[in-house]
């Protein structure tokens, strides 16, 4: 026991005295979280409409005044035709077009059912997304006023998406994208670099020729790297919640701890690199490619799963991330308590001990 | 002043409070094999990077291959050559292709560096290892192939940082009838070692101590002038009284 | 323990890398005494960091079969790795913590303290203690040879291993390293050390010349110097170019290498030729030409092994 708290002593000092990693390792999440938050927002303000209102009624002109009123768009014209749509496109300045048909006002009172048309420029997919996510939340808005208004009964289908986030504000998704990053990053990424160097330099030569067992070593550098995550971790939700305003729905506690079970399945997967690679550019290579790069993809972070072909949809079920990012909106976005995170949980703590197996059963006790 | 193609007075180069070079001066004639030997820390490793054209000195003044080392460092840099026991060749590339590539590097061009290149190859007998990997061939083999390839460009200075640590006896002394061949062509040879017969081979012997020159003379009067019959000695006597160990 | 007084037994070790191809011992026995001061002499890839790296329980041989005070280096592992010290090629100590911290952190590792064993390091310690807060990536060479000793000896090793603990050393610490290996020898630990520095051999009781993965000669220094006897002469001249391009064109020429100031001739039929060699250096136009006997150093008969090996 002596031994493992000297061990864990000298990574301290490893970690404490190397300033420029350390300054890296605790600035990295507070910049990934400012860009996200405010320079690569995907949300869109101000963005121009086109309308096109057969109707011209009460109705179609309180939606447009209510578009126009909100922050995300300004009505750049009134157009004639649907042909004006594509050269008004073209142009390139508009990238919505919302088209009222004939009689609008008359099909809601009498018919119960109306029809609006959004056309959106989606040569850039992701903000044609947006845009028209941004639209259908305000014409719902509407419809429910109307709704409560007149008592009638109107079925409105809504986007999951919606509900949770109804003003579409983008640190609901990437608070826990940015957490999930972060920890693969250090956890993984720096746990097996830093095992790596030791052998690298050869001081495992001399710990290996020593009566201790060497798997103490391994073990005791995850210590300060869980320490350096949680710190992180604790440094994104305080940032998430006084910087960009964001509350946490469900239980902290919770939330912490499902967080403490990822970062030592990262530091695990950090140990099962360590016992491939030879050298810290291949202990960094095969974090980046093999972890951080499946991280993004099947996270759920960046790319919706559930418009992946289904052989990605199964191959995203092995990506840990994907799994915590899971946790993670359940509790920190929706609310929801432990009773609907035990899957992925057990899922976790599953992958956990199997990357563990694996390392310990490959760590050597000699050099080859 | 043409024979002179190395010359300090002077030079010095601080770190922070720490003279790493304190007022060296000396001069390298064109042709000789200049043995720079010192203890570890003594600053033989900065002085040979001013000399280089890779660091600029505190202070004092310096001329290699007749440019100045505050100025025209980049005109130094074409006119030597550089190899040292760390720095060698690629080892996934093949023997060939390294030669061509630091051909290259020197400005080397079409038909002139093929034609040297082959003829490198011939007079090392390497015909049936061109094509081989380098990291293949034995360390002593590297390093001859990586001394050819520092002067393959006729530099007016070639120096060389160690170039025979750990090498077998034999291959050590091979290595020596390179140099003796390229001193001979003209080329001037500014050579660290920790081996002290190495030392014996030189023209003149610089010895370091604690950032200056203690000692310069050709081997030969150095042991006169310590009384010694050998190089060591003459290293032991003078490092002995050496102060820092930095 | 038994009363063999072997400290290390190598019997028959080979040992191959990359599935076979590259042999780097080739059926290597040595017997090193109790309390021996051995040296293994040879070049960067004669395979020393092999046969170290076999004899800490690192690697395994290909074959063969080894004991460390009478434990097998493969099923006794833990056992050696307990009363082994090891130095290992190039320097392993931690660079961002200081002296003190590296030395107290091997005596723990090692289930020892420094205070403990104090007595052990003591002498060699006191010349780095006053630098004991110094980071070791800030150490000169020297320095850092003395603390990477301390830590190997600091649980008091029956056995040290010191893999080229003088590669790159100025003569100076080299000379004292080896002064306070023989008092450490003096103390009763077995040491095997490598060097590829042949004029170190005078400082070991005895020598093993390794060459390509094999062992050219195993004895005292002075038996192997006595056994490999051979006629040499020195010669010197004005222009040493010229020299050599001379002395080569001789029919006569077994070899001819630089040592030193001169070049060691060794020549077919010994000294019977040395006059009509003379003849033919002065024929040659060879100014001030010397020629004298010299005793061959232990590089000579290295150089007189290698090539003897090279011919079979």
């Amino acid at each position: 026991m002596k031994v493992f708290l000297t061990l864990i002593k000298k990574e301290f000092w490893h970690v404490l005295r190397d300033k420029r990693s350390l300054v890296i390792l605790l600035g990295l999440p507070i910049v990934m979280m400012l860009l996200f938050g405010f320079a690569l927002t995907n949300e869109v303000k101000n963005s121009e409409v086109l309308i096109l209102d057969f109707s011209k009624d009460q109705a179609s002109q309180t939606l447009i005044d209510r578009i126009d009123h909100s922050e995300y768009f300004s009505i750049a014209g009134n157009l004639s035709s649907e042909k004006e749509i594509v050269s008004s496109f073209r142009k390139g300045k508009s990238r919505l077009a919302i088209i009222f048909p004939q009689d609008f006002q008359n099909s809601i009172s009498h018919e119960k059912k109306a029809q609006i048309r959004l056309v959106a420029d989606a040569s850039d997919p992701n903000t044609a997304n947006i845009v028209i996510n941004y639209a259908s939340a305000i014409i719902r808005d509407y419809q429910n006023e109307l709704n409560e208004e007149k008592k009638l009964p109107y079925t409105i289908n809504l986007e999951t998406k919606m509900l949770y986030n109804p003003q579409l504000k983008s640190a609901f998704n990437f608070v826990p994208g940015v957490m999930t990053l972060i920890m693969m990053l250090l956890g993984a990424m720096m746990t097996s670099v830093s095992i790596v160097r030791e052998k690298e330099t050869g001081t495992m030569e001399v710990l290996l020729v020593s009566p201790m067992k060497p798997i103490l070593v391994v073990l005791s550098k995850a210590i300060p790297y869980l320490l350096l995550c949680f710190t992180d971790i604790i440094l994104i939700l305080l940032m998430a919640v006084f910087v960009l305003g964001m509350t946490i729905q469900g239980s902290l506690v919770l939330l912490l701890a499902e967080s403490i079970l990822f970062i030592i399945t990262t530091l695990s997967l950090g140990l099962l690199i360590s016992t491939i690679a030879s050298t810290q550019q291949i202990a960094m290579f095969i974090s980046l490619v093999a972890l951080m790069l499946p991280s993004l993809i099947f996270s759920g972070f960046m790319f919706p799963i559930e418009n992946m072909p289904i052989p990605l949809q199964v191959i995203s079920n092995l990506i840990p991330t994907k799994w915590y990012y899971s946790i993670v909106r359940s509790v920190m976005v929706k609310g929801l308590g432990f009773e609907y995170v035990i899957k992925p949980t057990l899922i976790l703590i599953a992958m956990t001990l199997a990357y563990l197996f694996i390392a310990i059963k490959k760590f050597k006790i000699r050099l080859a | 002043m043409t024979d002179t193609v190395i010359h300090t007075n002077g030079l010095t180069r601080k770190f922070g409070d720490f003279i790493a070079v304190n007022a060296i001066s000396f001069e390298v004639k064109k042709g000789e094999i200049f043995g720079f030997l010192g203890a570890n820390g003594a600053g033989k490793t900065t002085a040979m990077k001013i000399l280089c054209g890779l660091l600029s000195p505190s202070s004092g003044e310096a001329k290699v291959a007749g440019y100045d080392v505050y100025t025209q460092n980049e005109s130094i840099k074409k006119h030597i050559g550089y190899m040292s026991q760390k720095f060698s060749l690629y080892e996934n590339l093949k023997v060939r292709e390294n030669i061509k590539f630091y051909g290259g590097i020197y400005g080397l061009r079409g038909a002139d560096l093929n034609q040297k290149t082959e003829q490198l190859i011939n007079r090392l007998g390497l015909e049936n290892e061109a094509d081989k990997l380098v990291g293949s061939l034995p360390l002593g083999w590297k390093q001859k192939i990586a001394f050819s390839v520092a002067i393959l460009h006729k530099p007016k200075i070639v120096f060389l940082d160690e170039p025979t640590g750990g090498v077998d006896p034999v291959t050590r002394r091979q290595f020596w009838d390179l140099i003796y061949e390229a001193a001979n062509e003209g080329i001037t040879v500014f050579v660290t070692t920790h081996y002290m017969d190495e030392a014996e081979y030189c023209d003149r012997v610089s010895i370091m101590v604690d950032g200056s020159i203690a000692a310069l003379d050709t081997p030969e009067k150095l042991k006169e002038q310590f009384k010694t019959n050998s190089m060591e000695g003459v290293f032991l006597q003078l490092a002995r009284n050496a102060k820092r160990s930095e | 323990m038994t009363s063999d007084m072997s400290a290390i037994k190598i019997e028959n070790i080979t040992k191959t890398y990359e599935k076979g191809k590259v042999l780097a011992l080739e059926s290597i026995s040595l017997d090193i005494k109790r309390g021996e001061l051995f040296g293994l002499i040879g070049p960067d890839g004669a395979g020393k960091t092999s046969l170290f790296r076999i004899l800490t329980t690192l690697l395994l041989a290909d074959s063969g079969k080894a004991t460390v005070e009478a434990f097998d280096v493969v099923k006794d592992l833990w056992d050696i790795r307990k009363i082994s010290g090891y130095m290992p090629g190039r320097f392993s100590l931690y660079q961002d913590l200081t002296i003190e911290e590296n030395l107290n952190f091997f005596a723990t590792v090692f289930n020892t303290t420094v205070e403990e064993n104090y007595h052990i390091i003591k002498e060699i310690y006191v010349q780095i203690e006053p630098f004991k807060n110094r980071r070791a990536g800030k150490l000169s060479g020297g320095m850092k040879q003395k603390l990477a000793l301390c830590c190997a000896l600091i649980h008091e090793p029956k056995v040290l291993f010191l893999d080229e603990p003088t590669t790159g050393v100025d003569p100076v610490s080299r000379k004292e390293f080896w002064e306070m290996l023989g008092r450490l020898k003096d103390r009763g630990i077995t040491i095997l050390v490598s060097t590829p520095y042949m004029d170190e051999a005078s400082r070991c009781d005895r020598i093993a010349l390794i060459q390509k993965g094999k062992i050219m000669d195993v004895d005292t220094l002075d038996h192997i110097l006595e056994k490999n006897y051979q006629e040499i002469l020195g010669v010197k001249a004005a222009n040493r170019y010229d020299l050599v391009k001379a002395i080569n064109q001789f029919d006569n020429l077994k070899s001819c290498f630089a040592f030193g100031g001169e070049q060691h001739v060794v020549l077919n039929d010994g000294f019977k030729s040395k006059d009509e060699f003379q003849q033919f250096l002065i024929e040659k136009g060879i100014e001030n030409l010397e020629i004298r006997v010299v005793e061959p150093d232990i590089e000579d008969v290295f150089i007189k092994l290698m090539q003897e090996n090279s011919n079979d």
